[in-house]
């Protein structure tokens, strides 16, 4: 490799590298730049919640805490007022999970029945009624208020948690069969022909061969309703009542209903802990995420 | 005996479109047949109308004596070999092969039995842990077979089988099927575009275009009396020379005059042909124009022929003579002096000769 140093091409390829290095060096400073901008309101809201309100009155934003204190993050998770009651966010955070799980569970298992159905078992329709349950992934959030409400009033769900996973299961069947569906149209459709020679039916071929092909897209798509459920302030602040309230509800409670002095330590801790799940969820799940989105057919 | 399958009076529409127009075929059992036509003929729409992968529009589909038209595809006893191999992504080769019989209920003990029978039929017993992801197209092509080869069905489908393999892997599987034919004297029904598959595999051809069947014919009559100018034109590699030519009656037997722009009108006389039109489409194969002194026969006949081009092709010479407007090629024996722009005695084998009729295609003897 190196006995041919001397000629001038390598010279000249040598001069190219260095040009090279020097803007990969500059990509990353600029990089750097950026990542530290956005970084910064999330290095203010932990800093702050680690402060006591003393020191947050006179010390500086951007400073790092003095003195390192989880006070704040005690009272936003068991002690700070939504309203009357004094019980933090703890039971909101439950009501949100037990609100979340589910949604998301069956919201995916039916985008992924739609999506097999209209991506392999092409019927008459199906492209209209593809194109239906896009056109709900459109519908504004503030459009569906009223008849929802008037709907959970006849099923008599109203105000409960049940009534709000219907709601979220409804809203995000059409993203869901649009991610399956997309998934599912880039596998060959003889291998359906091939099972259904086998002798093996609609669920069978459901559950032995398509669902085992679609780690990815399963992943996809619960990172995607799992944000969505979990963020979700219009329908939890809409269709729940005292006790039945997610967490962003219960977050905005806690934010602008306290009286006299605001916290803003605990304000910072309850902001973070509502945020925390969708956090995790990216930091375990993510390089599935960014896979799954980019992954194109499958090869058999 | 009785056919094992048998088609009658089949129609398939798309909407308004009609994709298979009255297709009546009949086999019996052991047979190879083969549907062969261009892309878009309607060859693999009939193979799903077989397996039951489509609806029909009308007609009946019958399956070793029992009417199949309305059946599922999993109740008409078949198995079926695809293109793309349509293998399991996430099971093994193994899981593979006795997925089928897992679906039906098959016990362990039979199942292990089996794939074990078909794994040592393809030789493919050290593949069975692997992924399809993880083979080649060959092996994927064998396990496919073994799939099939696994059911023991009454019908063997092959839609294309071999079309995604490379050329010399593709005459090896090739051959493969065909022992394997053989070997377990099954019935098999084989889709290809491949005219050349079609010759070497098949018991019986159906040449379809435009969902109408051409011919029915085991593969000599379809090569050496095609029914019409497009199955003439379709099968045979190089394709058989169409020469339009201009008949007239004489004595016992007919004059056959060739124009040439090049000097003057080749006449050849037929004895056996009579009541032709006067213009007619003369198809004469390749391997059936040598060169004189190199053919014998009674209706053997020469003539000088001037040479536009000459491609020596290793076991055999190709040369090629502007006859009646079209470029004609005559096959001879690889020594040949023949040279471009050099006049050659030809001699034509009218044994051999298929006439047509030119406005409609249609065969004349």
């Amino acid at each position: 490799m190196t006995d041919i140093t001397l000629s001038p091409a390598h010279a000249q390829d040598q001069g190219r590298n260095w040009g090279r290095i020097a803007l990969r060096w500059l990509l990353f400073i600029a990089l750097g730049i950026f990542a530290l901008f956005y970084l910064m309101p999330l290095f203010v809201m932990v800093t702050t919640s680690l402060k006591s309100l003393e020191e947050i009155r006179t010390g500086s934003l951007v400073a790092f805490p003095r003195e390192v204190t989880f006070e704040a993050w005690r009272t936003a998770w068991s002690g700070a007022c939504t309203g009357i009651q004094c019980e933090g966010l703890r039971p909101y955070f439950w009501n949100s999970v037990m609100l979340a799980v589910p949604a998301v569970l069956i919201s995916t298992f039916l985008g992924a029945v739609n999506g097999y159905v209209i991506a392999q078992w092409r019927f008459k329709g199906a492209n209209l009624i593809f194109s239906l349950m896009l056109f709900g992934c459109f519908i504004p959030f503030q459009v569906v208020l009223l008849p929802m409400a008037v709907l959970l009033g006849w099923m008599g769900i109203a105000g409960t948690i049940p009534g709000l996973i219907f709601v979220h299961v409804i809203y995000g069947i059409g993203f869901t069969t649009l991610f399956f569906r997309n998934y599912y149209v880039t596998i060959p459709q003889e291998l359906v022909k091939a099972a259904k020679v086998d002798g093996a039916g609609f669920f069978r071929i459901f559950w032995s061969i398509f669902l085992p092909l679609s780690l990815p897209i399963i992943v996809v798509t619960v990172i995607w309703q799992f944000t969505q459920i979990w963020n979700d302030f219009l329908f939890g602040v809409s269709f729940s009542q005292a006790g039945t309230q997610p967490v962003t509800v219960a977050l905005n409670n806690i934010v602008n209903s306290t009286t006299g002095v605001k916290e803003y330590n605990v304000d910072m801790a309850a902001a973070i802990i509502a945020a925390l799940p969708t956090l995790i969820v990216y930091a375990v799940a993510g390089k599935y995420f960014i896979r799954g989105l980019t992954a194109g057919s499958v090869k058999g | 005996m009785a056919p094992i399958l048998d088609i009658k009076n089949l129609y398939k529409n798309y909407g308004p479109v009609e994709v298979l127009k009255d297709i009546n075929v009949a086999i019996e059992p052991g047979d190879f047949l083969v549907l062969v036509g261009p892309s878009g003929c309607g060859k693999s729409t009939l193979l799903n109308c077989i397996a039951g992968l489509e609806d029909i529009t009308s007609g009946t589909i019958s399956i070793d004596g029992r009417d199949m038209t309305h059946v599922s595809p999993k109740d008409r006893d078949i198995a079926m070999v695809f293109q793309s191999y349509a293998l399991y992504p996430t099971m093994s080769v193994a899981k593979n092969i006795t997925f089928g019989m897992k679906v039906r209920g098959v016990d362990a003990a039979t199942q292990a039995e089996k794939l074990e029978k078909v794994a040592g039929q393809l030789q493919i017993e050290p593949l069975l842990n692997r992924r399809p992801g993880q083979l080649s197209g060959g092996q994927r092509q064998r396990v496919a077979m073994g799939r099939a080869l696994v059911r023991d069905p009454k019908l063997f489908l092959f839609d294309e089988p071999l079309s995604n393999l490379d050329a010399k892997l593709r005459v090896e599987m090739r051959s493969e099927i065909k022992k394997l034919h053989h070997n377990l004297g099954a019935t098999m029904v084989y889709v290809t575009h491949d005219q050349i598959e079609a010759m070497t595999l098949a018991t019986k051809i159906v040449v379809m275009k435009g969902g109408i069947v051409q011919q029915i014919g085991s593969p000599a009559e379809i090569y050496n009396h095609p029914a019409n100018l497009f199955v003439a034109d379709f099968m045979g590699s190089p394709a058989m020379n169409l020469i339009p030519a201009r008949a007239k009656k004489n004595g016992d037997g007919t004059k056959i005059e060739i124009a040439r722009s090049n000097g003057a009108p080749l006449v050849l006389t037929d004895h056996h042909a009579t009541d032709l039109p006067e213009d007619v489409i003369l198809g004469l194969r390749p391997e059936d124009i040598a060169e004189a002194g190199f053919r014998a026969g009674e209706d053997v006949q020469e003539a000088e022929c001037l040479i536009d081009m000459v491609e020596p092709a290793g076991a055999d010479t190709y040369v090629v003579s502007e006859l009646g407007g079209k470029q004609v090629t005559a096959r001879l024996h690889a020594e040949t002096k023949a040279q471009a722009g050099v006049p050659l005695d030809l001699a034509f084998d009218l044994a051999k000769v298929s006439y047509f009729e030119p406005g409609t295609g249609e065969r004349l003897n």
